[in-house]
């Protein structure tokens, strides 16, 4: 008998005679390992999966998309981004949209390369555009290090990065309706597996660190739906190949140096107090909504989109009414549905748009 | 965008380093990661390397699903 099999029998074991049982994953990556591996199939019925805030993309607030369009609309400015930001609707526009009719926008694979373009286009002004958690918020402040470091004048950065813990508090409070949380690998690789024990010790939900396989999150899924019959919530680390108890120390003192914590708009689930970093007072010549001194924008909220539904995991992303009609991969009305890790998407690729 | 793939170490050249992902070389930073050595397995993660992989993958599945049967 394969591991898989061994583990999906012992879960449905678990299992039996659990009331209703819903895990939470806020990771995209785990959103799109799930669906690709078909573990929900795997799963008993009384153990339901739902995807939370975990696509760095699908939370962006449309209030800082409005504002990276206004970066990229200035005349001098070079935006670089990740990839999957370009396609972010906000209204009619989207950074994709402004490339074509001639902004000077740019996919970075590392953030790196806005401090390689910056230093061979010194007349231009660079802007990288940070969004993304944990894992990503070092990166950015590795940029700067650096371009201060290599005195480079030209470069600041729009910060819309997140951190998840104060999200999660938030999110989980009392009848959030979830049961158990599945926590995200890569960003516990950085900021240690301690970093999530306020699951179980604040919050009394079981909690498990997981890697992306299919027999990592079918171990996870097994510790998790055992710790919720034994009534006993604790913290698993189900990835200790990748995953250490306590965080990569040089990631967080780059942080530390440059960002300090700020309240911060989700998108669909509105204003979490200090979940948001923004960069220290002492380096706000490098911010770029200072330096080019933009004004907030206030965005109405206008369509259907339940995306903030979803990214509580209130719904799955087939109840919401556009869903596979007018909010297709191809033309995407919310986030969820631009990103290959956003829940919508996810569904939409790996479970057919007719269901 | 959190996306990170598992490579080995084969060049180290000051900050950069020069990553084996099964026969393609990409370059990442080890900024993040400075006490890396030539043959270390990492992850890597939007063109930095975050974190040191062990490599002992079955012994560890075992080794977990043990720590359940305890929970
Ligand atoms: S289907 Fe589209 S509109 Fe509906 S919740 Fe998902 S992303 Fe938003």
């Amino acid at each position: 008998m394969n591991t898989i099999q061994t583990i999906t029998e012992r879960i449905a074991n678990a299992a039996a005679g659990l009331p209703q049982t819903t895990i939470m994953e806020v990771c995209g990556t785990h959103t799109h390992a799930i669906r690709r591996h078909g573990i929900r199939q795997l799963l008993p019925e009384n153990i339901r999966l739902v995807s939370g805030p975990g696509c760095p993309v699908c939370v962006t607030a449309e209030e800082d998309i409005a504002l990276a369009l206004a970066l990229a609309k200035l005349p001098n400015v070079t935006l670089f981004c990740f990839g999957d930001m370009m396609r972010v609707p906000c209204g009619d526009e989207s950074l994709l949209q402004l490339l074509s009719r001639g902004a000077d926008v740019r996919i970075a694979l590392s953030p790196l390369d806005a401090l390689a373009f910056a230093k061979e286009h010194p007349a231009r002004e660079v802007v990288w555009y940070g969004v993304g958690f944990e894992t990503t918020t070092p990166h950015t402040a590795a940029l700067l290090e650096n371009a201060k470091r290599d005195n480079v004048k030209n470069l600041s950065v729009f910060s819309a990065h997140k951190t998840m813990p104060n999200a999660l508090r938030a999110l989980l409070g009392e009848d959030s309706g979830v049961d158990a949380l599945l926590c995200p690998g890569h960003v516990a690789s950085i900021t240690g597996a301690d970093a999530f024990r306020f699951l179980p010790e604040e919050l009394r939900l079981p909690a498990a660190i997981s890697g992306f396989e299919a027999e990592e999150l079918l171990v996870a899924i097994l510790a998790l739906v055992t710790m919720q019959k034994s009534g006993n919530p604790a913290l698993i680390n189900a990835y200790p190949r990748v995953v250490k108890p306590e965080p990569n120390e040089t990631a967080r003192a780059l942080v530390d140096a440059w960002f300090t914590p700020c309240d911060a708009v989700w998108r669909g689930l509105g204003m979490i107090p200090q979940s948001g970093l923004s960069l220290l007072p002492e380096h706000s010549k490098y911010d770029a909504v200072k330096r080019f001194a933009l004004k907030p924008v206030v965005v109405p909220f206008r369509n259907a989109c339940r995306c903030g539904d979803v990214l509580r995991g209130g719904i799955e992303p087939t109840e919401c009414p556009l869903f596979g009609k007018v909010c297709v991969p191809q033309h995407p009305l919310g986030a969820c549905m631009v990103s290959s890790e956003g829940a919508c998407a996810a569904y939409y690729q790996y479970e057919g748009a007719g269901i | 965008m959190c996306l990170a793939i598992p490579g080995t170490i084969a060049i180290i050249e000051e900050e950069t380093a020069t990553i084996d992902y099964g026969g393609t070389t990409r370059r990442a930073s080890v900024r993040l990661l400075p006490d890396v050595a030539i043959g270390d397995c990492v992850l890597v993660h939007a063109g930095f390397v975050i974190q040191k992989i062990d490599p002992d993958e079955g012994a560890e599945l075992e080794a977990l699903l043990k720590e359940v049967e305890l929970l």
